[in-house]
């Protein structure tokens, strides 16, 4: 017996006589006996005292980054959670039930689909936004495939900056590689920034997408209008891809300025840092390649009555209907994901959203002012460019001594560059956010005077 | 008291429609220099604000889901017995350990000595599903079961490669899940269907006259999408294997026999196990999900990166390694999932696993025996997990596989899966998965023969359901002709 199992001995039992049978194993008489095994070698039953406190003492050997100052970026930010969130994604209305194939009965998660798009697209400056896909780093992915698949596959080129997140970068290669499209990376200039000429003459006339994060890895904001009028000079579509959700508070999104797709994390909109994942990768496009978008959509229809209501639309994009011929193999979005975002963004709203960037965005440039004050062998690698709340320090050593040394005076300094490794200096990014307060800006300057 | 029936709900947009802001909450209070935007940032580069984009108050916000969620259907409201989907219960001990804040609350790119605990937890999931499935590697990479099908074919085209083998086919049963093919074509590979036998199982005949030196890879889920294992399993794999190619086991169904019979001893190469069916994390409105996937010792080399590796002095996670496929995701897995699963896993133990698919099997050869005869068996065989069902006798009165789920809405449960597989016309997929009491198999067999009545002496009744949900049979033919997938205030039309 189990508690999560339903049926106790006894009711095992009358089943079975029910069923003509003397015992469980009768029911397995189909599968050959060489390949049966008889049970699996684990330790028994553990009761939930025993699961908390083993999960409890294995969770404290690691160094959460509310225990101590923390400017951790590079993709996975720290942004307010309002206890609402977690409060909703808790109802087992939400996170009990699954994609919602019976429309009349799912009302509630069709109709956070359709607000959830409707967030993306408005943020991103692009008319159709899809329900969502796995992470950032697979959203660029499906953007480069979208690019390829728009142009028919005659260019087969993906000129990608090197700004964009490098991990972002690892995984389009294992992507691209099997899919045998190539890819070029292009280097930013002296100022962190992408330099148009030389999108231009990498990508020639073979290029399907033109690939660039904004802010970019390095947290410099990058000239859109210039970069999407490069890649479309070139014949390409523009993919802008978004690390810091949280920046489209104060920046346009791509949209504006003539970008085909805007892509990337929405982690920031209220998804738990988690090791990881799970995050939430989005994507927007213009409603005229909206069939050539991968993954779910809801879309507003109305019943039989008339009355307005939401379903899953374009399904046969999908695999379950096109099977070999879909746009893309993915058969989930982050539901639950989307919903902790639609959540966070509609409790934060239109001005808070605002109001919460441009927080960051002061308390990034006073910590830049105090560092620059503290002076050598401290110094921004990029003091002349605009960032938005992330930027790269250097230090004496190397990003990682630097990291490990500073965490050893009580603070989390940011993510080393040392393994992340580019056309810019050895250092330390960090990323500063709402929810640093001016204490934690002391401690990281006390802590790099320590250090001097 | 009439307690007011939630039928509908504004959309978030329509709120607050003086456009007067509220305040859903209190940022931290600025404790630094106000700062322009625009002295920092290129002005041409700011965005606008959004009239439509409304600020409101916290109430109103929670009121807006509260309301909303009313609308849905869920696990926790009754029976959700979606054939190929294991909708089973989702522990609460599981949200509250993946709520750790040493988990919850982790960086990914921290250094090594402070992630130790996470990069524990990997380790031992890792191990636990090696020894469910009786194979020598795992990786937690992917984050559903389509990215580990994935995963594992690109495994599989680097081992060819390795081997100095250019293989282009991927067969598939025509039962298989529509992702099968989808993921050989996504990997570069061309998808071919293998015909069933006539008892629902894979053809050994076809699957010889296809198994040619051109393909990688056999594609194929145990048991079955009808529930059938397949029991020539053994001559398959090694028909596959003798002939140079991989066996790619899609591990959907995996409930229905752990404790019982081991994938590795059936010969699979490689296998994705959905973590949010057989390992009970939430299924999410439709994700997250994680797709882990264990191989076999052909393909231990071909592991993504970054893989964690037990030292000498604790964990570490290896970056570079050339024979690897790469790496398939941001970061490490949906690790928050992971920490659900380990939890349901350790709580269970051997021998709840065990039971956990004696139930499951049970419960769908119950269900099995009370529906037969009312309602078409396309392959009477022994079945384990799941049955389908088809509505060849329902169509005698005009009444389709669709109308009979939209009437079960009306019962108050989820129906099956629809349509699928595809070689049974007007599939009823049922899987009960092994959580609810007996009583509710009961309730939900009695529902299903009360509808196959009704389809005898009112059919109209049941082809004009649902009656009874916040919104009547939705018109899905019109949201696809009418593309509308986002809002749009009337001043933008």
């Amino acid at each position: 017996m189990h508690p999560w199992v339903g049926a106790g001995p006894e009711d095992r039992r009358q089943i079975l006589s029910e069923l003509g049978l003397q015992s469980i194993d009768d029911l397995f008489a189909s599968i050959p006996s060489g390949v049966c095994v008889d049970g699996i070698d684990l330790p028994p039953a553990r009761d939930e005292d025993w699961i908390r406190r083993t999960l409890g003492n294995m969770a404290s050997t690691n160094i959460s980054m509310d225990s101590i100052p923390c400017f951790l970026g590079a993709g996975v930010y720290r942004h307010v959670q309002p206890s609402v969130v977690d409060a909703v994604l808790s109802r087992a209305e939400f996170f009990t039930s699954y994609t919602p194939y019976q429309p009349e009965i799912s009302q509630g998660t069709l109709q956070v689909i359709f607000e959830f798009q409707t967030l993306i697209s408005r943020l991103t400056g692009l008319d159709t936004a899809n329900a969502s896909l796995y992470d950032g780093a697979t959203s660029l992915v499906e953007a480069v495939l979208f690019s390829h698949r728009v142009l028919r596959g005659k260019r087969n080129l993906v000129v990608v900056a090197e700004t964009i997140h490098p991990m972002y970068r690892r995984v389009l290669d294992t992507y691209t590689e099997a899919a045998g499209i190539d890819v070029a990376v292009v280097a930013p200039g002296d100022d962190g920034r992408l330099d148009p000429e030389a999108i231009l003459e990498i990508a020639g006339d073979r290029a399907c997408c033109i690939a660039v994060q904004s802010p970019n890895f390095l947290g410099i904001v990058e000239d859109l209008p210039v970069l999407a009028a490069a890649a479309h000079d070139s014949g390409a579509l523009a993919v802008e891809v978004v690390t810091e959700a949280v920046s489209l508070g104060l920046l346009a999104g791509g949209g504006r300025f003539g970008f085909d797709v805007v892509c990337g994390e929405a982690q920031s909109f209220g998804v738990a840092p988690g090791f990881g994942g799970p995050h939430l990768g989005f994507f927007a496009c213009a409603s005229k390649h909206l069939r050539q978008m991968p993954g779910r959509l809801a879309g507003e229809t109305v019943d039989e009555n008339g009355s307005r209501a939401f379903c899953l639309t374009l399904s046969t994009r999908e695999q379950h209907i096109r099977r070999a011929k879909a746009t893309s193999n993915i058969c989930t979005n982050q539901g639950l994901m989307a919903l902790a975002a639609t959540v966070w963004l509609e409790t934060i709203g239109g001005s808070g959203l605002r109001e919460l960037a441009t927080s960051c965005l002061a308390r990034t440039e006073e910590l830049k002012r105090r560092l620059t004050a503290v002076g050598d062998p401290w110094r921004l690698a990029y003091p002349q460019s605009p960032t938005f709340n992330e930027f790269l320090l250097i230090g004496p050593g190397s990003g990682t001594e630097l990291v490990e040394r500073l965490a050893s005076e009580g603070v989390l300094a940011g993510v080393p560059t040392t393994d992340w490794s580019g056309s810019w200096p050895d250092g330390v990014l960090a990323a500063v956010t709402e929810r640093n307060p001016v204490t934690d800006l002391d401690a990281l300057v006390n802590a790099l005077e320590k250090l001097s | 008291m009439k307690r007011r029936a939630i039928r509908s709900e504004p959309l978030f947009f329509e709120r607050n429609s003086r456009r007067l802001r509220r305040q859903g909450y209190l940022l931290p209070a600025l404790d630094v220099p106000e700062i322009e935007p625009s002295d920092v940032l290129p002005p041409e580069l700011l965005r606008e604000p959004d009239p439509h984009f409304p600020d409101v108050s916290e109430m109103e916000v929670v009121q807006h889901f509260h309301r909303l969620s009313q609308l849905n259907y869920a696990v926790d409201e009754g029976l959700y017995p979606l054939g190929s989907c294991t909708m089973k219960y989702n522990p609460r001990i599981n949200e509250q350990t993946a709520r750790i804040p040493g988990f919850a609350s982790l960086h990914p790119l921290q250094p090594q000595s402070q992630i130790q605990g996470a990069l524990r937890l990997i380790w031992e999931l890792e191990e636990s599903l090696k020894t469910i499935t009786g194979m020598p590697g795992a990786t937690l990479q992917p984050a559903a079961g389509a990215h580990g099908e994935l995963t594992g074919i690109l495994m599989i085209r680097k081992a060819l490669e390795a081997r100095g083998e250019k293989r282009e086919v991927v067969l598939a049963p025509d039962s298989a899940h529509g992702t099968n093919p989808a993921t050989a074509t996504f990997a570069g590979f061309r998808a071919q269907e293998i015909p069933s036998a006539d008892d629902g199982t894979a053809d050994l005949g076809a699957l010889d006259r296809m198994m040619d030196e051109t393909v990688a890879a056999l594609m194929l889920t145990v048991p079955n999408t009808l529930g059938l294992f397949e029991h020539q399993i053994l001559e398959i794999s090694d028909l596959v294997h003798r002939r140079g190619g991989f066996i790619y086991m899609d591990g959907a169904n995996l409930n229905s026999f752990v404790g019982r019979a081991l994938p590795g001893l059936m010969g699979a190469d490689a296998m994705h196990i959905n973590l949010h069916k057989t390992f009970s994390t939430p299924h999410g409105g439709g994700g997250p999900g994680a797709g882990p996937v264990t191989v076999s010792e052909a393909l231990l080399l071909h592991l993504p990166v970054p893989k964690v590796i037990r030292g000498d002095e604790g964990f570490e996670l290896q970056w570079q390694d050339p024979a690897s496929i790469g790496q398939m995701r941001g970061f490490y897995g949906n690790f928050l999932i992971l920490v659900r699963a380990l939890t349901y896993i350790w709580s269970l133990g051997a021998e709840g696993l065990r039971s956990m698919s004696d139930v499951a099997v049970l419960y769908a050869n119950l269900i099995r025996h009370r529906l037969n005869g009312a309602y078409h068996l396309k392959f009477d065989a022994p079945s384990l997990h799941e049955v389908v069902f088809d509505d060849s006798i329902q169509t005698r009165h005009e009444v389709h596989n669709v109308d009979i789920a939209k009437r079960l809405l009306d019962y108050g449960f989820h129906p099956p899966t629809m349509s699928f597989p595809l070689i049974v016309h007007g599939a009823l997929m049922i899987e009960p998965a092994e959580s609810v009491a007996p009583e509710e198999i009961e309730a939900f067999c009695d529902a299903m023969l009360a509808i196959a009545k009704e389809v005898e002496t009112d059919p109209q009744l049941v082809k004009s359901a649902p009656h009874d949900t916040p919104v009547g049979r939705v018109d899905e033919v019109r949201a696809a002709r009418n593309l509308k997938v986002t809002w749009t205030p009337d001043d933008e039309g």
